[in-house]
This record gives structure tokens, C-alpha cells and sequence, in this order.
């Protein structure tokens, strides 16, 4: 089936997911769409699989123009889709989820549809069984079934979002033949991935997207580089890094392993330095939240040991590692950061170190009318968090830093900001650099991170893939190794 | 202070949301009484009559405001944290198991006064260890709240039935009427006329008083509404969720035990099958109604009390079933549930626009 978008736009608001995205995919081909996260490659893709319904724009199959509102809509239509994470019922069996979404055929046993399974199986080199509970199986074979349900559905095109996250490179070449097999027999395929390995080495065609908008496409052969500009832009503003002689270890992991995300964390060495910013790269859920987190003491570690100016505290919680002059905050500023309930000056009081039976709210206030000058936050000190904007949330988590703390955590500290307060949030920071804190962050720009850190982490599957100083690294480096070429 | 600007319209939504709230609740009443075949305006009428009607029938009116305001007032820390202490109902049992205990230990001891304060003490112990119990089990064990705390009702009722059949029964007979009555110098002081018993009004007002101080200036108030609005927020704050969580639970625990310590000593002079007359549930319903606010608890709570004996002699006023009231309190729950439900689509409007 001939697939073509014409100008589709998805807004949430004033976000525009998608801003006029056209593409055509040709009947019996593996098209590729890459970007980075946040680049609206998951959103066409609900839009094009009747997930999600899109503000403006065509779709059409086969040269016809076609409506449609939900999924079995457009899996009618010859549409399906597998998802991120798989959209199964774990307390069935095989058999059971086999059947889902099938018409009720008289003439058609339980008997019939397992060897229907059992053939389908057969056809794509499958291991699957059919009595056993879903539940047991991996994600590689969760999505082998899934891809065999929506086959016997009648699908002609299969987009897969991220399919080879999560799965054994062994399963990924099962995979890998499945989808040949299916493009032979005239099928298409669409796959969405943000990893570069994936798409060069199956793809025949592949659209770029970027901020909403397609940056760009290519046809076999691929050139790397020329698709990393396209995902990633134009390289980085020149860099305004503070040269900082890093000074003591303050914090050291050996042989980390931690649970947590999809990927948890495997088998991290790292040690961090007085004065020393160090960026952490990767794609979003790869592992730099989890470190961060294991590091600051608020995940315990699987194994592997963490000390802190050689004083082993593995095992201890966060409480503890603050006492030692550590702090960690958190990206999502008001599912984590902030009590969206509370006002600016209660924050404050909350946080007072002097203890006692009752709050000195005068003092909290005094701090605060203190913090919203200094930290220029627009807002009163009644204000709730939940009233500011991003930026201001942010600058009055910043306010909350210890005055000399000796080694920040943060996880993407400046997301969500403009330009502008992004940059001030920097320039905050790189005090604190200068005189002696060190600095882990975790940031999904790395155009941020080549500007501002001493040193680079890519983080690929949950570990360290690239340990590097920034001076000796670039854009496109980078980026391999955030796809996971190092 | 900081006066917030919005603070009076506030106050005038809160007034007018408990309006509709209460009018709501009342119309369900009267629904429900017009399709029993009930004349609803007479039930209406008389339920205020046998409320407020005569000074005695006031008196039965305070009786009931007291045991709930102590357990609205409890409520109000573990809501605030963001607990369902459903088992408040076990915590009033546990109070008035452990008050019984103390009054029969003085029995001969021929200080009555002082077994009576410690009584109210072991009460308000009783109440919080019954709380402690479903804090550990939902911090420490995982277990929900609500689960842990209904499973702690059972076990409060069960140990009561077995004490007043088995080693606190009468002499000769065990009897759904409860143990012996106590003598009349172990029963809390009372007015003579009227019957309302002054040390359990101030017990009510002293709790609403240290509540209403507590949660407004004490450190550990804001600390629990920190908690209970962003868990992991607080904790990177520095405070501890899991020691909160089970603080909380010690003063809705020690509020309820009072209260059915009061159910003993000053309402039935004995340990009953029914001594909560289930007021730690209703305390739940009172405090939705009021929104979480602390003023407006002790004026639901004194609706619900008014409702509460003025349906008492409905069924033979007016012939009507007598189970009718256990429908009015079902439909009691359905109104508070439907306010709930009102009150969050109101706010998540407010906060659309």
C-alpha cells in the first residue's frame, strides 16, 4: 500500500508537535523516520495509526483520501501498529492475545486460530507458545506476537515505534528478517527509530524529522553525518566553557548497577571532581536519570560501591548524602521539585534548618522576598508554585541550593526554558563551578552540553558508552555515540 | 502577615459550596422519603423537632457532635498527609476497650477521679497504638491504608464482642447489652439538666483549638500538607514522609480514642457491641463535606448529629421502616461522594481557564 501525509500538523496547545509534515512511503519498502526525541516522530505515528487525531492535514492511502478515529479504524483500513511499550494483555495467554480484536467466525475453533499461530510462527522463524501466559515472555517476543496479531488482521503497512529498544541483538535479527520477509510479500514497513544503526542497515528510504518538521531525507546510500546535521542542526554556538582545573574526587562510583527506567543501569564507573561540570548525554531514558538518582542516594545500588571523598556510602539514603554537602534535583520541576500547593514562602519555611515546634513563617518570608530578588522570579511570596511558569519554577528550585554545596546533581536543569533563562541558569551554575562545586547534569541538548561541560558521559542501554573531555569531542561524535556507535 | 487577596472570596466559595453541599444532601433525604411513601416535609420537621425541639433532645445532639468533631479533627492530619484512615472506626473501638480496662482496674480502688483521667489517657493510647498498627503496615509493609485499616475494624469489633461475652460479662449473663454498668462516680460529670457532660465538650473544643494551631503554625502541619501534596518533593526537602505519615496517624489515632474513651465514660457507662455507633465513619463524610477545612468541620459535624437523632424516632412518629435511616445514611455517603466529584471538576475547570 502507497502511504502519502500531506501538511499534517498535531498542536497540543500552543506546542506544535507536528508542523506540516508530508511524506510518502512506497508500497513493498522500510521507511525509516528518525530524529531526536521530541522531534513528533511518535506523534505522526499515533496520527497515522488512528491513535491520536491530528489538528489539520491529509492522509491517503492509494491515491484516496481517508478519515479515520481509532485504532480498529485504521487497522480496518490496513494500518497497524506496534508500540513503545507493548499494548497487551500480560495475564492472557499467547493464544488469547492472539484472538484479540479478531470478528467472531463460526467457522472458526480455538483449534483453527492455533494453527494459525503455529503457521504464521513457522513462516517468520517465531518461537512462540501458544498456552503459555504472556506475562513470561520477553519484550522481543511480546512484539513478535503483536506483529503476528495485527498480520492475521489483514495489516498492509506496520509502523513500529523503537522497536529495538529493549530487545537482544540476537531477537533484533529475528526481527530484522521478519520485516524483509514482510517487505518481499509487498508489505510496508515503517520504522521509527532515533537510533542511526537500525535505520542505515534496513531502511530503503529515510525521513528526518525535526522540531515538527521534516528536516530532511535520504535514500540508500546513507551517509551518516549528513543525517546527523538533519537530526541534530547546525553545530553548536561557540562554546562559553569556564577552563576549571578540576580539584579533589568528590564522589566515585565502581561497578554500579542500579534498577529503574526501562534499561536500569549497568556497570557504571565514574568519579566526579571538585570544579569539574561534567554533561550527561543520551537519549532520554537511556540510563542518565538512573545514575543520577543511584548517585544521589535516592536509588540503592544493585550492586557496586559509592563513596563520597573516600567515606563508603553505599546503601545510605539521600538524607545522609545531603548531610554530606550533596544535592540532587529533579527534572520534572512539579511532579518532583516543587509542592505545586505550597507557596513560594512556604517552601522556605519547610526547608528552614533551624528547627523547633513551630514555623517561623516571618523568617520564611523574609528568605523569600530575598530569593525572588536575587534569583529574579516573577512572582509574590504567596505565589503557589504551581502558578509560576517553567522558567521561574526552575529559578526558584535553584534558590533551594545549599550556599556551598560541594557537588550538584541535576537532571536536565534547564529543560523546558527559553534561551534566555537557560543561559542565566548557567551563568548560576558556573559560579558555584568556580568556586569549587562540582557539577553532573544530565541534558538532552548537546549543543548545552559542549557549551558549558568540562567533560562528557553518553550514556547508551542503561551504560556508559563514551567517557570523554568535551574540548576533544564535537557535535556529530557525539551523536554516534548517543545512537550507540562509539 | 502576608494577607492573601483572594483570602474572603475564598471563604464565601467554601460558605457557598457547603450550602449546595448540604442542600444536596438534604434533597437526597427527601427523595428517598417521598418514594418510601413517607410525607417528607413532616419527616422534615420532624427531625428538626427531634433535634432542637426540647433542651434534652439538644443535649442527645451534643453527645453526638462530640465523639464526631474529636474524630473530624483526627481526620484532619491524616487527610492532610494524604491517608484514608478509614480504620478510625477500630482506632474509637480501641479507646473505648482500653478506657473499660482502666475504669474496671479502679473499680475498688476508691479514687474514681484519677482512674477516669487515666481512663481518657489509655483511651487516647488505645486509639493511637490501633493507628500506629495500620501505619506500620502501610509504610513499612505496603500495605493500603484503607485495607489495613478496615481489616483493624474487624479485629477492634471482634476483640470488643469477645470481651463482653467472655471475660467482661455480666455475672450470670453475657448479653448484647454490654458489660456491667459502671457506678455512678466513674461516670464523667454531667449537667443535671440537659445531660450534656462538660469535661467531653471541652475534651471537643480543646481538640479543635490544638488542631486548628497545629496545623497552622507548628512546623509539623506544614510539614504534612508538603507530604501530602508532593511525596518526593518533601523528601528532597529533607523531611521525613514515612515518620510523618505515622505521626499523623498517632493524633487521629489518640482524637478517635478520646472519643470513644467520651462513648464509655460519658454516654453509656459501659462497653457496648456498637460503642463507635459508627461516628469514626461518619467523621470520613463530615470532613469531605467540610473540604479538609477546619472550621467548617464542627458546623457539618453538628448537621450530621442534628440529622442523626432527629431521625431517630422517625419510624415511630411516622411509621415508617425502620431501616429507612440506614438508607438516608447510604444516601448520605452517595451526596458527599457526588459533592466530591462536583468539587473537582469545579477546580479542574478553574484551573482550564
Amino acid at each position: 500500500m502507497k502511504i502519502e501525509l500531506k501538511e499534517i500538523h498535531k498542536h497540543y496547545g500552543p506546542v506544535k508537535a507536528n508542523n506540516g509534515v508530508s511524506l510518502c512511503v512506497e508500497p513493498g519498502t522500510i521507511h525509516g523516520i528518525l530524529g531526536e526525541n521530541g522531534a513528533g516522530k511518535s506523534t505522526l505515528m499515533k496520527i497515522l495509526s488512528g491513535f491520536s487525531r491530528k489538528t489539520s492535514g491529509a492522509i491517503v492511502l492509494n491515491e484516496q483520501r481517508q478519515e479515520y478515529q481509532t485504532p480498529a479504524q485504521a487497522t480496518r483500513l490496513g494500518i497497524g501498529m506496534l508500540y513503545q511499550d507493548p499494548l497487551d494483555f500480560p495475564s492472557l495467554t499467547v493464544l488469547d492475545n492472539f484472538m484479540l480484536g479478531r470478528k467472531k467466525n463460526p467457522e472458526q475453533s480455538r483449534a483453527d486460530l492455533n494453527d494459525e499461530l503455529l503457521g504464521l510462527c513457522q513462516s517468520f522463524g517465531f518461537c512462540l507458545v501458544p498456552s503459555q501466559l504472556l506475562k513470561i515472555l520477553t519484550v522481543g517476543e511480546r512484539q513478535q506476537l503483536e506483529i503476528l496479531r495485527l498480520l492475521a488482521l489483514g495489516i498492509e503497512v506496520l509502523i513500529l515505534d523503537e522497536p529495538t529498544t529493549g530487545i537482544s541483538a540476537y531477537q533484533k535479527e529475528i526481527l530484522f528478517q521478519a520485516l524483509n520477509t514482510m517487505t518481499s510479500a509487498g508489505k510496508s514497513v515503517i520504522l521509527v527509530s532515533h537510533k542511526l544503526e537500525d535505520v542505515e542497515s534496513l531502511c530503503h528510504k529515510v525521513t528526518v524529522l525535526r522540531k515538527g518538521r521534516v528536516s530532511g531525507e535520504m535514500v540508500q546510500p546513507f551517509d551518516t553525518d549528513t543525517l546527523l546535521t538533519m537530526m541534530f542542526g547546525t553545530p553548536p554556538r561557540p562554546p562559553s566553557r569556564q577552563p576549571q582545573t578540576p580539584g579533589e574526587i568528590l564522589l566515585s562510583l565502581e561497578g554500579v548497577s542500579a534498577k529503574g527506567g526501562r534499561l536500569g543501569l549497568r556497570d557504571c564507573n565514574f568519579q566526579a571532581r571538585e570544579s569539574e561540570i561534567v554533561g550527561l548525554a543520551g537519549l532520554e531514558g537511556s540510563g542518565q536519570s538512573v545514575f543520577l538518582r543511584t548517585a544521589a542516594g535516592l536509588i540503592r545500588p544493585r550492586s557496586g560501591s559509592i563513596h563520597f571523598r573516600h567515606e563508603n556510602l553505599t546503601g545510605r539514603d539521600y538524607h545522609h548524602f545531603s548531610k554530606k554537602g550533596l544535592a540532587f534535583q529533579p527534572t520534572d520541576r512539579l511532579e518532583e521539585g516543587l509542592v505545586g500547593d505550597l507557596t513560594i514562602a512556604e517552601h522556605f519555611a519547610v526547608q528552614d534548618q533551624k528547627q523547633g515546634l513551630f514555623l517561623d513563617r516571618t523568617r520564611a518570608a523574609s528568605q523569600a522576598g530575598r530569593s525572588i530578588e536575587k534569583f529574579k522570579i516573577m512572582g509574590r511570596r504567596e505565589s503557589t508554585a504551581e502558578s509560576l511558569s517553567g522558567g521561574n519554577q526552575q529559578r526558584l528550585l535553584l534558590s533551594f541550593l545549599p550556599q556551598k554545596p560541594a557537588l550538584l546533581l541535576l537532571e536536565n536543569p534547564t529543560r523546558g526554558l527559553d534561551l534566555e533563562s537557560a543561559h542565566w541558569v548557567w551563568e548560576h551554575l558556573q559560579v558555584y563551578s568556580e568556586a569549587g562545586t562540582g557539577i553532573v547534569f544530565s541534558s538532552s541538548e548537546l549543543d548545552e552540553i559542549l557549551m558549558v561541560a568540562h567533560r562528557v558521559l553518553v550514556f547508551f542501554n542503561g551504560r556508559i558508552i563514551k567517557d570523554v573531555a568535551a574540548d576533544q569531542t564535537d557535535v556529530n561524535a557525539l551523536g554516534r555515540a548517543l545512537a550507540g556507535k562509539v | 502577615m502576608e494577607t492573601r487577596p483572594t483570602a474572603h472570596i475564598g471563604w464565601l466559595r467554601l460558605g457557598g459550596e457547603l450550602l449546595v453541599a448540604l442542600g444536596a444532601v438534604s434533597t437526597f433525604t427527601i427523595l428517598i422519603l417521598v418514594l418510601s411513601g413517607a410525607p417528607p416535609f413532616a419527616a422534615i420537621a420532624q427531625i428538626i423537632k427531634g433535634s432542637l425541639g426540647s433542651w434534652s433532645k439538644f443535649a442527645h445532639v451534643v453527645k453526638a457532635w462530640i465523639p464526631l468533631t474529636l474524630c473530624g479533627m483526627g481526620l484532619l492530619y491524616t487527610f492532610r498527609i494524604g491517608l484514608w484512615n478509614i480504620g478510625i472506626e477500630g482506632q474509637v473501638i480501641a479507646g473505648a476497650i482500653l478506657t473499660t480496662a482502666i475504669v474496671k482496674l479502679g473499680l475498688d480502688s476508691g479514687n474514681p477521679q484519677l482512674f477516669l483521667a487515666l481512663a481518657i489517657g489509655f483511651g487516647a493510647v488505645g486509639g493511637a497504638i490501633w493507628a500506629i498498627l495500620a501505619g506500620w503496615l502501610k509504610t513499612k509493609g505496603g500495605v493500603h491504608e484503607i485495607f489495613a485499616g478496615l481489616g483493624l475494624n474487624f479485629v477492634a469489633q471482634g476483640i470488643a464482642l469477645w470481651l463482653i461475652f467472655g471475660p467482661w460479662k455480666r455475672p450470670g449473663v453475657a448479653s448484647m447489652s454490654g458489660t456491667e454498668v459502671f457506678p455512678p462516680e466513674f461516670w464523667l460529670p454531667y449537667l443535671a439538666h440537659g445531660r450534656i457532660c462538660l469535661p467531653g465538650l471541652a475534651l471537643a473544643f480543646f481538640a479543635i483549638v490544638f488542631t486548628a494551631v497545629t496545623l497552622r503554625y507548628a512546623r509539623f502541619g506544614l510539614n504534612l500538607k508538603a507530604i501530602g501534596s508532593n511525596r518526593v518533593a518533601a523528601y528532597l526537602f529533607g523531611l521525613k514522609p514515612d515518620r510523618c505519615m505515622l505521626l499523623a496517624m498517632v493524633f487521629a489515632g489518640a482524637f478517635a480514642g478520646i472519643a470513644g474513651s467520651l462513648q464509655v465514660t460519658a454516654v453509656y457507662h459501659r462497653l457496648i457491641p456498637a460503642i463507635s455507633s459508627n461516628y469514626g465513619y461518619l467523621a470520613l463524610l463530615v470532613v469531605m463535606l467540610s473540604n479538609y477545612n477546619i472550621a467548617a468541620v464542627p458546623a457539618v459535624a453538628f448537621f450530621f448529629a442534628c440529622l442523626n437523632v432527629g431521625s431517630i424516632q422517625l419510624p415511630m412518629v411516622l411509621k415508617i421502616d425502620s431501616s429507612l435511616s440506614g438508607v438516608i445514611q447510604g444516601a448520605l455517603v452517595l451526596a458527599t461522594l457526588a459533592m466530591q466529584a462536583w468539587r473537582a471538576r469545579r477546580k479542574r475547570e478553574r484551573e482550564t481557564v
